[in-house]
């Protein structure tokens, strides 16, 4: 086969897989779609029914979801152990803080009296956008952050890089605790950015925060208002697009490339992979979600924003569940962020027990199963999911919302192209196995990047 | 002139307790090529031994005597050194052959088991207790205005003969010289007939013992043990640690080089620019040498092979 030829085909088959630009755009749409339905299912539904206690456990797990799943892209993806993940929800939590409270007072929504800062609004209403873009600042600030910290990860591996990290971490909180009491709605009304970023607090709570994120919003205060928000809703849509996100990037040629470092980063060099950019992106895309995560934590009701609660120990409760889901496995990390948090609250008469039973699980786990109770893989990649759980389903419901790369990881692509489309549908083409497999392999993978 | 005197005497104090856990850091990356990130916890355990066998004494109300402080440090050690031995033999050596993620996230769950299982009721408590003063509170001299107290000269005095055991037992002993090699290559070595797994045994075992040393002293200086949870115990760990690495991490006199030169800038720097930034003086120093020096100023550059 000459390269012409070869170019042709794969052209042919790349138009093939995108028939209609539409239906493309529809396809990749629609897990967002699901996954806002069921945020709204959760919060509307689910959390009524549970009650005020497990509203808030649900809304927690969603929290550490976001959190955790964050920490998995760089620890779990790329393989660079970061302990400093506290300091990006630090970056993140402070920066939306800044948001929201200067924010809310700057457009006139406290009373000239107020002594803090109340939610403003209805649902989805000004109060909840300001919020939301209170989030992506935070995620914003706290990726900038991550190209700062992702720099020396270019020298540094293993434990000293898991060191630095540390070190970051507590270089941010000691920064913070150096600032001066958050002012007083009155006096923050004149107050410039400058005068602000002074103003966090110090050692003691970024006070008088509102409360956006709040798992029980039908509650009412004494007054008749309802003081909190739909938290449940934001907390899930932000925890299913972290995690549409993430799976994409695993199941993506970039993600691939951080696989491939951290599997050995001599070896990915040699095969062409760009090892300082795949690094440095995956400290960026952790650190945009872990500060995502720390504005929602800010502005959860019954968290305090402070110094002290975002250190060294909140890095380690992460890497605890990342280390025990699987690092790299996205179901993995959520069903331990899950557990883990919901454990806490389940044991909390023997609280005092819990770091240490984590510590012997976090010591049994390495040298027993050292990949994670998943490993690498998803739910859907695992035996008796695939033994059992597939076949069912494809009982019930033919081949509808099984995973397209259920087989494992884009080598599935591959083997799609090469099996389904080339030998049934281009009869005439010689033997599949003479093609070149690792170029219709590629090319797939960049399809969220190239639609329109 | 009397600030000066008086933090360059606190420097040295605090650079022996420093070089004490440094050199364990040192000594287990040596042989075992990883970061015992449960160091610093031993060094705790080595403070609360020691302040839990003095109260059963009975020295807390009546002051100890004089050869109090000597059984106490060889308690302490001899705990420390049972304790580190122990760990080793259950958390690190089905690891050996392990990738080194691995060993490091098991260390850091060692560290969180001792500083939790610590903090328990029923085994140190997670209140604040003050140390029974085993060494008479007086000062001995007087430097330009400036006292130099009994406690203070203990420290140095005390950390040197460590050290100078130490490089005794490295340098010029048998058992040295096994670790030497070990460190330099552990399949050669052990073709020679080294005893791999029991060296590393007494690897931990030596430098557990220094830290529970460091562990009383520090406790004796202070006069008062925090809670094995406390972040005062992380992040002096983490400096003795980047003493360590300053000096080149396996390197038995850089750690000592290293540490000096970490108390002498983070103590001086809290006298003469701010005292709220000491982690930050440290932490600046530890990310500047690993970025321009990684061996570390005494270490040997270690070219990375396929």
């Amino acid at each position: 086969m000459t390269d012409k030829d070869r170019t042709r085909n794969l052209a042919t088959r790349v138009a093939e897989l995108h028939p209609n630009p539409a239906a493309a755009v529809g396809r990749s749409a629609w897990p967002f779609v699901v996954g806002i339905l069921i945020a709204f299912a959760l919060q509307v539904g689910v959390a009524p029914m549970l009650g005020d206690f497990y509203a808030d456990v649900l809304l927690d797990i969603g929290v550490a979801i976001v959190l955790a799943g964050s920490l998995n892209i760089v620890n779990g993806f790329a393989g660079q152990f970061s302990l400093g993940h506290a300091g990006f929800m630090l970056v993140g939590g402070y920066g939306a803080a800044m948001v929201t409270y200067y924010g809310s007072i700057k457009l006139g929504w406290v009373p000239a009296d107020a002594q803090e800062v109340a939610v403003y609004g209805g649902f989805m209403g000004a109060g909840d956008l300001l919020f939301l873009a209170s989030c992506v600042i935070g995620g914003l600030v706290a990726a900038a952050a991550g190209l700062l910290v992702g720099l020396p990860s270019l020298r540094l591996r293993g434990d000293y890089l898991a060191i630095v990290t540390l070190g970051f971490g507590e270089i941010l909180r000691v920064l913070v605790q150096q600032t001066d009491e958050v002012p007083d709605p009155a006096i923050a009304a004149d107050a410039s950015a400058w005068y602000a970023i002074g103003h966090l607090g110090g050692a003691s709570p970024f006070t008088g925060l509102p409360s956006y994120v709040s798992a029980t919003p039908w509650q009412q205060d004494a007054s008749g208002n309802t003081p909190g928000h739909a938290g449940i809703f934001f907390t899930f849509v932000i925890v299913a697009i972290l995690v549409i996100c993430a799976y994409r990037l695993k199941i993506s040629a970039k993600g691939r490339e951080l696989l491939a470092v951290r599997e050995n980063e001599i070896a990915a060099e040699a095969m062409g992979v760009d090892t300082a950019r795949a690094k440095i992106s995956a400290f960026v895309m952790s650190a945009f979600f872990g500060g995502v995560g720390g504005a929602l934590f800010a502005h959860q009701v019954g968290n305090v924003l402070s110094p002290k609660e975002l250190g060294f120990q909140k890095s380690i409760d992460l890497v605890i569940m990342v280390v025990l889901g699987g690092m790299g496995s996205i179901t993995g990390v959520v069903m331990a962020a899950a557990a883990l948090t919901l454990f806490v609250e389940l044991f909390r008469p023997f609280a005092e027990f819990r770091m240490p039973i984590y510590a012997l699980a976090l010591i049994i786990v390495m040298i027993v199963r050292p990949q994670g109770l998943f490993g690498i893989k998803e739910l859907w990649d695992l035996g008796p999911w695939r033994r059992h759980v597939i076949p069912a389903w494809r009982k019930i419901a033919g081949g509808w919302l099984i995973p397209r790369h259920e087989e494992r990881l884009p080598i599935a692509i591959a083997k799609r192209l090469s099996t389904e489309r080339v030998s049934s549908e281009m009869p005439s083409e010689p033997d599949p196995s003479e093609r070149d497999p690792s170029e219709p392999a590629d090319k797939p993978a960049d399809e969220p990047e190239g639609k329109p | 002139m009397n600030k000066l005197v008086q933090t360059f005497v606190d420097a040295i104090a605090v650079g022996s307790l420093y070089a004490l856990t440094a050199l364990g850091y040192t000594l287990v990356y040596g042989v075992l090529r990883f970061i015992n990130f449960a160091h610093s916890d031993v060094f705790t355990v080595g403070a609360w031994v020691s302040f839990t066998f003095a109260t059963a004494f009975g020295w807390a109300a009546t002051g100890s005597p004089v050869f109090g402080m000597p059984i106490i440090l060889l308690l302490a050690m001899a705990t420390c050194a049972v304790l580190g031995i122990t760990i080793e033999a259950l958390a690190y050596r089905p690891l050996r052959r392990a990738p080194r993620l691995n060993v490091l996230i098991t260390a850091i769950g060692v560290s969180l088991f001792l500083q939790n299982v610590g903090q328990l009721e029923w085994v140190f408590g997670n209140a604040q207790k003050s140390m029974p003063p085993l060494v008479e509170d007086r000062s001995l001299f007087t430097v330009a205005g400036v006292h130099i107290r009994l406690v203070t000269v203990m420290i140095v005095v005390l950390a040197a003969i460590l050290m100078l055991v130490l490089e005794w037992l490295v340098f010029r002993t048998r058992l040295g010289r096994a670790m030497r090699a070990v460190s330099f290559d552990e399949r050669v070595a052990s073709l020679m007939g080294i005893n791999v797994n029991r060296l590393i045994s007494i690897t931990f075992g030596i430098g557990s013992a220094l830290a529970a040393a460091g562990g009383l002293l520090y406790a004796l200086k202070y006069e008062n043990v925090s809670q094995p949870a406390d972040a005062k115990w992380v992040l002096l760990g983490l400096k003795a640690f980047v003493a360590a690495v300053v000096g080149g991490i396996g390197n038995v006199r850089g750690a000592v080089a290293g540490a000096m030169l970490i108390a002498f800038v983070e103590l001086f720097g809290a006298a003469y620019l701010s005292p709220h930034l000491r982690e930050i003086y440290v932490f600046v120093i530890l990310i500047g040498v690993l970025l321009f020096k990684p061996s570390g100023l005494f270490g040997k550059a270690v070219v990375e092979k396929v």
